[in-house]
């Protein structure tokens, strides 16, 4: 975390700084995360982030994996947006594959299943990110709801691919199943479901003046801050940086769709600043409703007939290496795979989008009081499973 | 000995006008005693009236326990506790049978003493306030027997005294759990308690100020005309001390949103951390026995008590309606719980300091100014007729403001154009 290498942190013992550790386990559903708080009364001083309790070598177990068999993997690094991070791998070796003559392409049909179920995947985690939040600050009853309505993507996810949480669906070269017969008609039915209730919970916490005020400018990471840490997703649109790889570098089939990228905004009225913790929660609830209009668009096009996965012969992609990324809900996934032409990968790393906004924890929380850490850490979204690999 | 009772005699007759206490009541109603009781007839029946309240009244508690967990689930969308006896309503009696069974762990280094005997005082003081609320009364013959266990001359000033004993045992329980983070969150909940009480007191004031007497019961009897003669309405100061004693009263009973001493802001449950077992139950009993004992002096002091809607005695001596008016202020309690996140410790602080402290000391002034140019403590229109139209006006356009308000915002926050 720090610049120069390990950092030594002197424990001066007669001081009156006090050292609160906010233990590997927490109350708030975050995953295992040690915060080691210097506190001089209610302020921290500082608040310096401990992970590494939720690691599996995640990238060393890679080298001696075939890369279909690192997809499961990638499911267990965000298990919130498991999806996502199935894509994010399979787009980078895809792209790996693209000069092996032998790769057919993912067929139109597997991107349509993609986007749905990637699409699906992004509602469902900013909907536990929305309900934790809620439960972080006090409000219990916005984390039921959230739930509840998970658990109708859950169900969805479980008649496509038999999984709720790690689907290992999208696989190299399109995706594992097909669609039962009547999916299309499930969608349909959440999302007519679904489209109001945002409306409800910016009714119910959004436009809380207690939530209000407990996030509204607090720990304004602003745009330069947001770049110069390499944090992006809706920490930076939350920052007014309109910057969105589904639209700017757009991959698989995001071109062919029309939705608005929310940003944060300057709101007088309730004395939201950019780049606050409003903000950055304020774009994910946006951003719900931008996946419900991806997903309407998909229902309203005929999705082509066809093959579910391209035609090869093995995944043996030609030597070299790549840097691919996509949009995960929580930031720009990055994969970047080292190939020398076996079924194996030399090296993978995974860039984690958690990771570079967990760094930014230590600098946002100098000055503030201990409930406010809980609020910022609800605002970043970080998931341990991502951040420790 | 009969110098004690001539005291005991003598106070069964200060009450109010023809009202008497439940043990007066249970003199006349039961059978006459054998001679050699003959003189301690008055004591015994305190002692039975003492021993009707230490039995029902903390069963309350238990009832309120279940009714927040299934309030809460109607709440969330889903069913709560069903599965012991029909609907769950066991569920109170499985949890208590279960702390019962859980290892009595106290702290080693801790002070044994003030561990073992903080939560008897929490539970202790926070039961004692139930001693002067008068739950319902009967006529018999041409006397009025009240359901009060002593209908003590300064009523509503004993129960705010007890009440701040508790801050006392919350202190106690904090320091002698030998941890850092209890003793903080103690101290947090002992600062919030004291800081909440000078509101709760100033409204309370404002509205003794129209009855012109500290006795519940009196309070009650002033409010005996019907509807329109619960002092919540008659002044529009009253009407607004309802609310800032409601706030005030969830703050001091430690409920979101003021419930950051139990929260997870230092990731333990604040004071009662170190408690198992039944000494942790005691807690609880403690908070729902409080929270219903704030909710049923905002009843009777601006609800009217056991007063009905309309004048004379309800039947059944209006307990019923009593209880029900002051479990509507419990399930608004838990209502807003659900509901509502939760304040950060300055901005708790900031409300009760710089909100509703001045609101009050403006509510007294304002009882005092509409007493003296209108006089509100008769019953005539001449006071009740503005502050009815003055109610009901601010009431519309606070309505109308907050709709509004409501419906503005989603036009405002909309997410930019795309590219």
């Amino acid at each position: 975390m720090a610049a120069e290498g390990s950092k030594f942190i002197e424990v001066q013992p007669f001081s009156d700084e006090m050292v609160l550790s906010m233990g590997p386990q927490h109350p708030s559903t975050h995953g295992v995360l040690k915060l080691e708080l210097r506190l001089d009364g209610e302020i921290v001083r500082e608040a310096i982030p401990h992970i590494g309790y939720l690691h599996r070598c995640f990238e060393k177990h890679a080298e001696n994996l075939s890369y279909p068999q690192i997809i499961p993997f990638t499911d267990r690094m965000d298990y919130i947006a498991a999806m996502n991070q199935n894509w994010g791998f399979c787009l980078a070796v895809e792209k790996m594959m693209a000069a092996d003559e032998k790769f057919s392409g993912v067929p139109e049909r597997a991107e349509y299943l993609r986007v749905l179920v990637g699409e699906l995947n992004r509602i469902a985690s900013h909907l536990l990110s929305f309900g934790t939040y809620g439960m972080d600050i006090g409000a219990f009853t916005p984390f039921l709801y959230a739930f509840r309505d998970r658990e109708e993507i859950l169900l969805l996810f479980e008649e496509i691919c038999g999984a709720r949480l790690t689907y290992n669906y999208i696989r190299i070269g399109g995706v594992s199943r097909d669609m039962p017969p009547d999916w299309l008609g499930h969608v349909k039915n959440f999302i007519d479901y679904f489209e109001p209730k945002v409306d409800e919970y910016n009714a119910l916490l959004t436009e809380n003046k207690i939530f209000i005020e407990r996030t509204v400018k607090v720990a304004v990471l602003d745009e330069d801050m947001a770049i110069n840490y390499g944090i992006t997703g809706p920490n930076l649109r939350g920052a007014g940086k309109k910057w969105d790889l589904r639209k700017d570098e757009p991959y698989s089939i995001y071109d062919r769709f029309d939705f608005d990228v929310p940003i944060g905004h300057d709101i007088p009225r309730i004395g939201a600043v950019l780049g606050d913790c409003w903000n950055r929660y304020k774009v994910r609830m946006d951003e719900m409703k931008e996946s419900v209009k991806i997903i309407r668009q998909i229902l309203n096009q005929e999705i082509p007939e066809g093959p579910i996965i391209a035609q090869y012969k093995a995944v043996r992609p030609p030597a070299g290496e790549i840097f691919d990324r996509s949009e995960a809900p929580r930031g720009e996934l990055g994969f970047y795979i080292v190939s020398d032409g076996s079924v194996k990968p030399v090296r993978l790393k995974a860039k984690s989008p958690c990771f570079t906004a967990l760094s930014a924890l230590q600098e946002l929380s100098k000055g503030l009081m201990v409930a406010d850490i809980i609020a910022i850490i609800g605002s970043i979204d970080i998931v341990m499973g991502e951040i420790d690999r | 000995m009969r110098q004690f009772f001539s005291i005991v005699d003598n106070l069964s007759e200060v009450a109010v006008g023809s009202s008497k206490p439940l043990a007066s009541l249970l003199v006349e109603i039961l059978p006459p005693l054998p001679a050699f009781l003959e003189e301690y007839e008055q004591l015994l029946a305190m002692i039975t009236a003492c021993g009707i309240f230490v039995a029902v009244v903390p069963l309350i508690p238990l009832v309120l326990v279940l009714a927040e967990r299934k309030v809460s689930a109607f709440i969330q969308d889903r069913t709560g506790p069903m599965r012991v006896g029909p609907w769950g309503i066991l569920q109170t009696l499985a949890d208590g049978v279960k702390l019962l069974f859980k290892e009595d762990l106290i702290p080693p280094y801790g002070d044994r003493v003030l561990f073992r005997i903080a939560p008897y005082i929490i539970v202790c003081f926070s039961l004692a306030a139930f001693v002067a609320i008068p739950f319902g009364a009967i006529d018999l013959g041409d006397e009025q027997y009240i359901f009060i266990v002593s209908n003590l001359n300064i009523g509503i000033f004993y129960i705010l005294a007890v009440s701040s004993v508790i801050v006392i045992g919350i202190i106690m329980a904090g320091w002698a759990s030998n941890s850092k983070w209890s003793l903080l969150g103690s101290l947090r909940s002992a600062a919030q308690m004291v800081s909440y009480e000078i509101p709760v007191g100033l409204s309370i004031l404002s509205v003794i100020m129209l009855v012109q007497t500290l006795n519940m019961q009196g309070i009650v009897d002033q409010q005996g005309s019907g509807l329109h003669s619960w002092l919540i309405f008659r002044t529009p100061f009253s009407f607004v001390a309802f609310f800032v004693f409601f706030i005030s009263a969830i703050a001091e009973v430690n409920r979101t949103p003021f419930d950051l001493p139990e929260a997870e802001s230092e990731l333990v449950a604040g004071f009662h951390t170190e408690y198992s077992g039944m000494r942790f139950a005691l807690f609880f009993i403690a908070e729902y026995a409080n929270m219903f004992a704030v909710c049923a002096i905002a009843a009777t002091l601006f609800l009217g008590g056991w007063q009905g809607v309309l004048p004379g005695i309800d039947i059944l001596g209006g307990l019923p309606g009593f209880v029900f008016k002051t479990l509507f202020l419990v399930f608004v309690m838990m209502w807003i719980r659900w509901t509502l996140p939760r304040l950060r410790v300055d901005q708790l602080m900031n409300l009760c300091w710089k909100y509703l402290i001045p609101v009050s000391f403006f509510n007294i002034l304002g009882v005092g100014i509409w007493m003296l140019v209108l006089g509100a403590d008769t019953m005539d229109m001449k006071s009740l007729g503005p502050s009815l139209v003055i109610i009901v006006l601010a009431v519309f356009i606070l309505l109308r403001q907050v709709f509004k308000g409501v419906s503005g915002t989603k036009q405002e926050t909309i997410p930019a154009p795309s590219i």
